[in-house]
C-alpha cells in the first residue's frame, strides 16, 4: 500500500477513492490472515466511515488530513461500541463504554479506523508471543517473531495492510517491533500523547505513537494524536509542532553521540555495522559523530522490570470479573471468585508480572526495591540531561539483534527480557525516541537504529531521521 | 473509669464527604439520593484506559476544610494508591494521600483543651454494597465522591471529650460549608482508636480499633465500653490484643472482627496517573480571607463586645444559620445594649422551642429576623407587655406579619397613657369601694385584685406595673 502523503493526494484528487483504499486495505487483510497480526478488523465501520469521506470530498469540504487513511489501532486503545479485548482472555468479550483520546482525534481528522491489531497480552512482551488469539508472524520472515509488544501494528504496516498504525511503547513496544519490521515507529516525550483511553500497562512509562513506512508518515500521524487532554493529568500543555511540515532541512552540524555501551559484544556485529554505516552518512550530511558514555544503561532492565511491574500489578487490579470481563464463579466468597476469574482470564506473563509487581510494593521490601528503584530511574534521567548537555541526539541501535525465531527466547525469561536492553532507557526517562530501518543483516533481517534526543525534541528527531532515510533510500536504488 | 488506675487515650479518625458539584476524579454529580448507577460514568467505574483527573472545587473545599481546622497546607502534597480487593472499589485501590497529605499540624479547641490534629487528606469514596436475599448488588452513585480524613492525635482522654471533639469539628466543618457531616446519612464516619495506660506511665497500651459507630452518642457509649472491657482484661492480668472491633448498636457491645478481614497490606505507592498536588499560597490566603467567622471567636465576640452570657452566647453559635439570624436581629435593634440580652433569650428559648415543635430549622424557617428584632424593640419600649408579645409572636410564626401591623391591626398596643390608666383606677376604686377600703386599713395586698380588674376591663392592654403605681398613688392620697 501507498504511504500516506501519496495516497492522500490520490483520494484528493480523485484518482482514487477512499472506499477504494478501504477496500484494498481488506482484502489484503484477509489474503494474508496468517500473520494473525489482526484481532478484530471493522469491515462495515470503515467502509461506511471512508464513503463520508468520500462524499465530503464530492462536496468540497476539507475531509482533514488523514481524510480516507485506513489507519490501524493496536487492541488496547478503546473504541465506544467496539471490543478491547488487550489480547487477554480477560477481556475477549469485552465492550468499550467510550473511545480513546488518539482514536476521537484520529477519527476527526477522517482517519479510517480499520481495525485492532494483535498484541502481547496487556502490552506485556517483547515478542507477540504472549496473546490470548496467537502469535503475530514477522511479514519479513514468518517464522519469526514480529516483535512486541505492538506485534500486530508494526506487523500489519508492514505487511502493506495499512500505510500507519498506532502503538503503545512502554519499554520498546513500538521501536522494536518497528526495527524487526523493518518499518518507522516512534516513543514521542511521555505526555506528549494522551493515554486516555488506553489500558495502561505501567502508567509512568506507558506512551502511545505511530508506527508507518515513512519518518514523514509517522510524523503526520503524531501531528494528529499529539496534544493536551484534559482527562489525562499527565499530558503536556503546550501547542502541537507542524510535525510533518517542518520535516526536511538540514542536518548541518547536528551533534550526534553514539552510546559506547550500545556497541559492544552483546550486539549482534551486523547491527553494529548498520549503525555505523548509518553514522558515517549522518556525518557526511553534516552531522557532528561523537562516542558518548551511558554508564547507567546496564540498570535500566532491573530498574524496569521492578517499576513497570509496580505499576501494572495496580492497574490490573480493576480486573477482576465483577464489573465485566471473565467473571469465574468459585461457589465461595468474593475473593475467591475474583481469584477464579484472574486465574483463568490471565496469561502466564501478566501473572507474572502481577506477582512480581505485588511483591516490591509489599511492606519490608517497598523501600528496598520499589524506592531504590525510582532513584536508579532519577539517576538514569539525569545521565541523560548530561548526555544531552554535550550531543543533541542519540544515535543507537533499537534491538541489539534482528528478529529472532518465533519460540526461541520463549523459555528464557531473562533473555527475552534482556532484548529490551536498548529501549527501556527512554522510558524511564520520558524521552522521545524513533526507531529507523538502516538496513539489512546477512539474513536479509532489518536492522533498526533509534534516535533518542531530550524532551520535547520531536522536530529534530524527525528532521535528523528524515535525512538519513531519503540518503539510506537513495543508495538502495543504485 | 474515674476511680480506676489506668487512663485512656484515644485518637479519632473522621472522614467527612466534601460538598462539591462533582466528584474527587471526574466530572459526575457529587449527590445521594439518585436511582443507583445513575450518577456514574467510565472514570469512577473503573473501565480500562480511564484516569483520574483531580477536581479544582474539590481540592479548594479541602483546603478550606483543613484552614478551618488550623492546619498548615503542604505545598505539595501527592496522591498515593491505596490496594485492598473489594467489590465496592472499582479499580480494587483508593486513591488516597499517604505520606505527604494536603494537611498538617492543626488543632481543635474542645471543652477548654487543644487537641492536636495530626493531618487531614483527601481520598476516594467507595461505591456501596445492597445487600438481598440471595445477591449483592453495588451501586457506584457514592463511588469517587470527594472525602477527608482528619486525623486527630492520641490525645483524647474520654469517651466524653470524644464527643465533645467530634461535636466541634462537625460545627466547623458546616460552618465552613465544606460538608454536612451527618453521622447518620454516613456523610461523616467515625473510626477511633483507643488503649489504656497507667496513670503513672507514659507508655502507650496496646491500642485496639473500634468501628461502625454511626452517631455521636453510639461513639461515647462504644469507646466507654471498649475501655471497660480492656481495663477489666489488664486487671485479670490479660494482654490487650491489637485488633479492629466493631461496635454492636443492639447488644451494646464491641466484637473482633476475623482476624483474616483486617490482615492487609495497603501496598501504598504514588499514582503515576496524578502528577503532585500543588496549592499555591496565593490560593491558601484567599481561602483563608473567606472562610467565615467561626463558632470560637463569633462566642468571644458575643462576649464580649456585646455582653451577652456565656451559655446563651455557645447557644446561638451552635449552627452557622443560628448565628446569622441573631446577627441579623441584633443589627435591628433599637437599643442594642439593653435589647441585646432579650434578643438572645427570645430566640434560644421561644424561637427554637417553636422550631423544635414543629420541627423547622434555621435553614427553613419563614420568620424574618428584622421582625424579632422589632418585637422585642415594642418590648423595651413599654408598648407591649412581655404576656403580649408572646401572642403576637404566635400571631408572627403563622402569619408572616410584621409586629408592628398585628399591633395596629389588633388593637393591641398597651395603654400606658397616663391619663387613660389614672381613669381606669379610679374607675376601679368606684366600683369595688370593699378591696379600696382594705387597702386603706393596711391590707395592701388587695392592690393585686385592683390591678386584675383593670387587666380584665382592658384586656390586658393596660401596662400593669403602671397599673400598679398609679392604684397606689390614688389610694395612698385618701389615707
Ligand atoms: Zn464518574
Amino acid at each position: 500500500m501507498s504511504n500516506i502523503k501519496t495516497l492522500r493526494k490520490s483520494i484528493l484528487s480523485g484518482r482514487t477513492t477512499a472506499v477504494s483504499a478501504v477496500e484494498e486495505s481488506l482484502k489484503k487483510i484477509k489474503s494474508e490472515s496468517d500473520l494473525n497480526c489482526w484481532i478484530n478488523i471493522y469491515e462495515k465501520e470503515s467502509l461506511e466511515k471512508a464513503s463520508e469521506i468520500d462524499e465530503k470530498i464530492k462536496k468540497g469540504e476539507n475531509p482533514g488530513k488523514l481524510g480516507g487513511i485506513p489507519i490501524a489501532i493496536k487492541d488496547n486503545m478503546l473504541v465506544k461500541g467496539m471490543k478491547t479485548t488487550n489480547a487477554s482472555a480477560m477481556l475477549k468479550d469485552y465492550v468499550s463504554p467510550y473511545t480513546a483520546t488518539v482514536v476521537e482525534k484520529l477519527s476527526s481528522e477522517g482517519a479510517v479506523i480499520i481495525g485492532k491489531t494483535n498484541m502481547d497480552e496487556f502490552a506485556m512482551g517483547s515478542s507477540g508471543e504472549t496473546s490470548a488469539f496467537g502469535v503475530t508472524r514477522n511479514p519479513v520472515d514468518t517464522e519469526r517473531s514480529p516483535g512486541g509488544s505492538s506485534s500486530g501494528s508494526a506487523a500489519a504496516v508492514a505487511a502493506g495492510h495499512v500505510p500507519a498504525s498506532l502503538g503503545s511503547d512502554t519499554g520498546g513496544s513500538i521501536r522494536q517491533p518497528a526495527a524487526f519490521c523493518g518499518i518507522v515507529g516512534m516513543k514521542p516525550t511521555y505526555g506528549v500523547v494522551s493515554r486516555y483511553g488506553i489500558s495502561p500497562f505501567a502508567s509512568s512509562l506507558d506512551q502511545a505513537g505511530p508506527l508507518a513506512a515513512t519518518v514523514e508518515d509517522t510524523a503526520a500521524i503524531l501531528e494528529v494524536i499529539a496534544g493536551y487532554d484534559r482527562m489525562d493529568s499527565t499530558s503536556i500543555k503546550r501547542e502541537v509542532p507542524c510535525y510533518a511540515e517542518n520535516i526536511e532541512g538540514s542536518i548541518e552540524g547536528v551533534k550526534i553521540g553514539i552510546p559506547s555501551e550500545y556497541m559492544q559484544e552483546g550486539t549482534e556485529t551486523a547491527v553494529r555495522e548498520r549503525v555505523l554505516a548509518a553514522a558515517g552518512i549522518l556525518e557526511k550530511l553534516g552531522a557532528e559523530i561523537k562516542e558518548i558514555s551511558l554508564p547507567l544503561t546496564k540498570y535500566a532492565v532491573s530498574v524496569y522490570y521492578i517499576i513497570a511491574p509496580a505499576e501494572a500489578s495496580a492497574n490490573l487490579a480493576r480486573l477482576d470479573g465483577i464489573k465485566y470481563g471473565l467473571s469465574a464463579d468459585s461457589g465461595k466468597d468474593f475473593l475467591s471468585d475474583v481469584t477464579a476469574s484472574r486465574t483463568e482470564g490471565f496469561g502466564s506473563e501478566v501473572k507474572r508480572r502481577i506477582m512480581l509487581g505485588t511483591y516490591v510494593l509489599s511492606s519490608g521490601y517497598y523501600e528496598d526495591y520499589y524506592i531504590k528503584a525510582q532513584k536508579a530511574r532519577t539517576l538514569i534521567k539525569n545521565e541523560f540531561s548530561e548526555a544531552f548537555k554535550i550531543v543533541d541526539l542519540i544515535f543507537a541501535p533499537t534491538s541489539p539483534t534482528t528478529a529472532f525465531g518465533l519460540g526461541e527466547k520463549t523459555g528464557d525469561i531473562l533473555k527475552m527480557y534482556l532484548s529490551d536492553v536498548f529501549t527501556i532507557s527512554a522510558n524511564l526517562a520520558g524521552i522521545p525516541a524513533l526507531n529507523l530501518p538502516v538496513g539489512l543483516d546477512s539474513k536479509n533481517l532489518p536492522v533498526g537504529a533509534q534516535f533518542m534526543g531530550n524532551y520535547l525534541s520531536e522536530e529534530l528527531i524527525f528532521r535528523v531521521a528524515r535525512a538519513l532515510e531519503k540518503e539510506i533510500k537513495s543508495s538502495e536504488k543504485q | 473509669m474515674k476511680n480506676s488506675k489506668y487512663k485512656i487515650t484515644i485518637g479519632l479518625e473522621v472522614h467527612a464527604h466534601l460538598k462539591t458539584q462533582t466528584k474527587l476524579f471526574c466530572r459526575c454529580p457529587n449527590r445521594t439520593g439518585a436511582e443507583p448507577n445513575t450518577l456514574i460514568c467510565p472514570v469512577c467505574t473503573g473501565q480500562p484506559g480511564t484516569l483520574p483527573v483531580a477536581g479544582e472545587e474539590s481540592v479548594l473545599q479541602a483546603v478550606r476544610a483543613a484552614l478551618a481546622l488550623n492546619c498548615k497546607i503542604n505545598k505539595y502534597s501527592v496522591f498515593e494508591r491505596k490496594q485492598y480487593f473489594y467489590p465496592d472499589l472499582p479499580k480494587n485501590y483508593q486513591i488516597s494521600q499517604y505520606k505527604l497529605p494536603l494537611a498538617e499540624n492543626g488543632y481543635i479547641e474542645a471543652g477548654g483543651v487543644k487537641i492536636k490534629i495530626d493531618r487531614v487528606h483527601m481520598e476516594e469514596d467507595a461505591g456501596k454494597l445492597v445487600h438481598r436475599k440471595s445477591e449483592t448488588l453495588i451501586d457506584y452513585n457514592r463511588g469517587g465522591a470527594p472525602l477527608i480524613e482528619i486525623v486527630s492525635a492520641p490525645e483524647i482522654t474520654s469517651p466524653e471529650q470524644a464527643s465533645e471533639y467530634l461535636k466541634k469539628l462537625r460545627q466547623i466543618l458546616v460552618y465552613s460549608s465544606v460538608s454536612d457531616c451527618d453521622m447518620e446519612k454516613g456523610s461523616m464516619r467515625c473510626d477511633a482508636n483507643l488503649s489504656l495506660n497507667l496513670k503513672e506511665s507514659s507508655r502507650l497500651g496496646v491500642k485496639t480499633e473500634v468501628k461502625n459507630m454511626n452517631s455521636f452518642k453510639a461513639v461515647e457509649n462504644a469507646l466507654s465500653y471498649e475501655a471497660r472491657r480492656q481495663e477489666e482484661l489488664l486487671l485479670e492480668g490479660k494482654k490487650i490484643d491489637q485488633e479492629t472491633r466493631l461496635w454492636d448498636e443492639n447488644n451494646n457491645r464491641t466484637a473482633g472482627m476475623r482476624s483474616k478481614e483486617e490482615a492487609h497490606d495497603y501496598r501504598y505507592f504514588p499514582d503515576p496517573d496524578l502528577p503532585p498536588l500543588v496549592v499555591q499560597e496565593t490560593v491558601v490566603e484567599e481561602i483563608r480571607k473567606s472562610l467565615p467567622e467561626l463558632p470560637a471567636s463569633k462566642i468571644e465576640r458575643y462576649m464580649g463586645e456585646m455582653g451577652i452570657g456565656e451559655y446563651d452566647a455557645r447557644v446561638l453559635c451552635q449552627e452557622k444559620e443560628g448565628a446569622e439570624f441573631f446577627e441579623n436581629a441584633y443589627s435591628k435593634l433599637e437599643d442594642k445594649k439593653k435589647g441585646v440580652k432579650k434578643l438572645s433569650s427570645w430566640i434560644n428559648t421561644e424561637l427554637k422551642g417553636k422550631m423544635n415543635t414543629e420541627g423547622m430549622d434555621f435553614k427553613n424557617i419563614q420568620l424574618d429576623p428584622g421582625s424579632l428584632a422589632e418585637l422585642v424593640n415594642l418590648i423595651q419600649s413599654g408598648k407591649i407587655s412581655g404576656k403580649m408579645a408572646k401572642d403576637i409572636f404566635e400571631i408572627m410564626w403563622n402569619e408572616k406579619k410584621c409586629p408592628q401591623e398585628i399591633v395596629e391591626k389588633r388593637g393591641l398596643s398597651q395603654i400606658s397613657g397616663e391619663d387613660k390608666i389614672e381613669g381606669l383606677c379610679r374607675r376601679a376604686i368606684e366600683e369595688n369601694p370593699g378591696l379600696a377600703e382594705k387597702y386603706l386599713t393596711g391590707k395592701e395586698g388587695t392592690i393585686g385584685p385592683l390591678v386584675g380588674f383593670v387587666m380584665k376591663e382592658t384586656r390586658g392592654q393596660a401596662n400593669p406595673s403602671m397599673v400598679n403605681k398609679k392604684l397606689r398613688q390614688i389610694l395612698d392620697g385618701k389615707k
